[in-house]
């Protein structure tokens, strides 16, 4: 019923950070892992400085795509991909759509939405 | 499933909001198939990465003593309108990997707790753990060919859920027995938020 390795887990090199300079959380909390990003048009020119995996995520951006999508495509761990993008998004070269909302209780509304997306599926 | 190249992998312009559901259960008892049932992409692979402080380590010095554990997790997407997508994250139920819940779950609609009812037990700390958390979630019962046909209310006394909790069984191979399961949380999710509108601030 489930693909192969589901759940595999292995304790893992710590080089990803390297790429953060050592840092495991975004700049900002409105990044999630569900989060929309999009390259800002036209597209900004990346410092030289900028690492492979911050060019290879603005060039996975090209059109918009989730956090967890860009991880998954660039076989990066998402929790990596979430601290680049927060920085690109600070740097204005991504922009983010849809981050953590801030309600604790999901908007009716919203949740409405949702049912009649997921009706309409059947 | 349609396999989808690099040109359709994208979703269309026009959606501002993304929303998700994690889909939490032991080894092996269908996530992965449920949210492939459903994905409208290829169900795709990430890694999450998980610190957690060490178990019965002294922390002699004033520093914490950390390890870091990958989990890898499936997860699919669904278009819902031209402005909305839902993603579904398959999420492991087993106790060292609650950790990586909270994460998850910060702005979830809510949590649907795939069952086997060969092995009812593996569920049992699963669901503590929601109630505790207060996590709003429902229980699907993926129902095996070689498994005994249980009724709804069996296994909502045997799991010892709340009175209000949905019990749905499903074969997660099925897309519209998949999409009803998700339809039966987001009905108990919303209606639990009408109910109480303000509970928390």
């Amino acid at each position: 019923m489930s693909g192969p390795g589901e759940e595999a887990y292995a304790d893992s090199a710590l080089r990803p950070y390297v790429i953060t300079k050592g840092r495991s959380r975004p700049t900002r909390n409105t990044i999630s892992i569900e989060t929309l990003l999009v390259a800002i048009s036209p597209p900004r020119a990346l410092p030289v400085s900028a690492t492979r995996e911050e060019r290879a995520l603005v060039r996975m951006c090209e059109r918009l795509l989730s956090v967890v999508e860009a991880a998954a495509h660039l076989e990066l761990p998402v929790s990596l991909v979430k601290v680049l993008a927060s920085d690109l998004v600070d740097s204005g070269h991504l922009a983010a759509r849809s981050g953590v909302p801030q309600a604790a209780v999901p908007d009716p509304q919203l949740l409405q939405e949702v049912l009649d997306g997921l009706r309409r599926l059947r | 499933m349609v396999s989808v190249g690099s040109a359709d992998r994208y979703l269309p312009d026009t959606v501002q909001q993304a929303v998700k559901i994690l889909v939490v259960g032991a080894f092996g008892v269908g996530k992965t198939t449920l949210v492939g049932s459903v994905s409208e992409i290829e169900p795709l692979r990430t890694e999450e990465v998980m610190t957690q402080a060490s178990i019965g380590v002294d922390d002699l010095a004033g520093m914490s003593t950390k390890t870091t554990t990958t989990v890898a997790m499936d997860f699919g997407r669904i278009t819902l309108n031209s402005r909305l997508v839902l993603y579904l994250f398959g999420t492991p139920g087993q106790r060292r990997f609650w950790d990586l819940w909270e994460g998850l779950a910060e702005g979830a609609l809510g949590v649907l707790v795939i069952v086997d009812t060969r092995r009812l037990e593996d569920s049992f700390d699963v669901v503590e753990q929601l109630e505790l958390r207060g996590l709003p979630f429902a229980v699907a019962v993926n129902q095996f060919p070689d498994s005994e046909w249980y009724g709804a209310d069996e296994l909502r006394g045997a799991l010892d859920l709340l009175p209000a909790t949905p019990v749905v069984v499903c074969d997660a191979r099925e897309h519209a027995s998949s999409v009803d399961a998700l339809i039966s949380l987001v009905e108990y999710v919303s209606a639990s938020s009408l109910r109480t509108p303000e509970t928390t601030s």
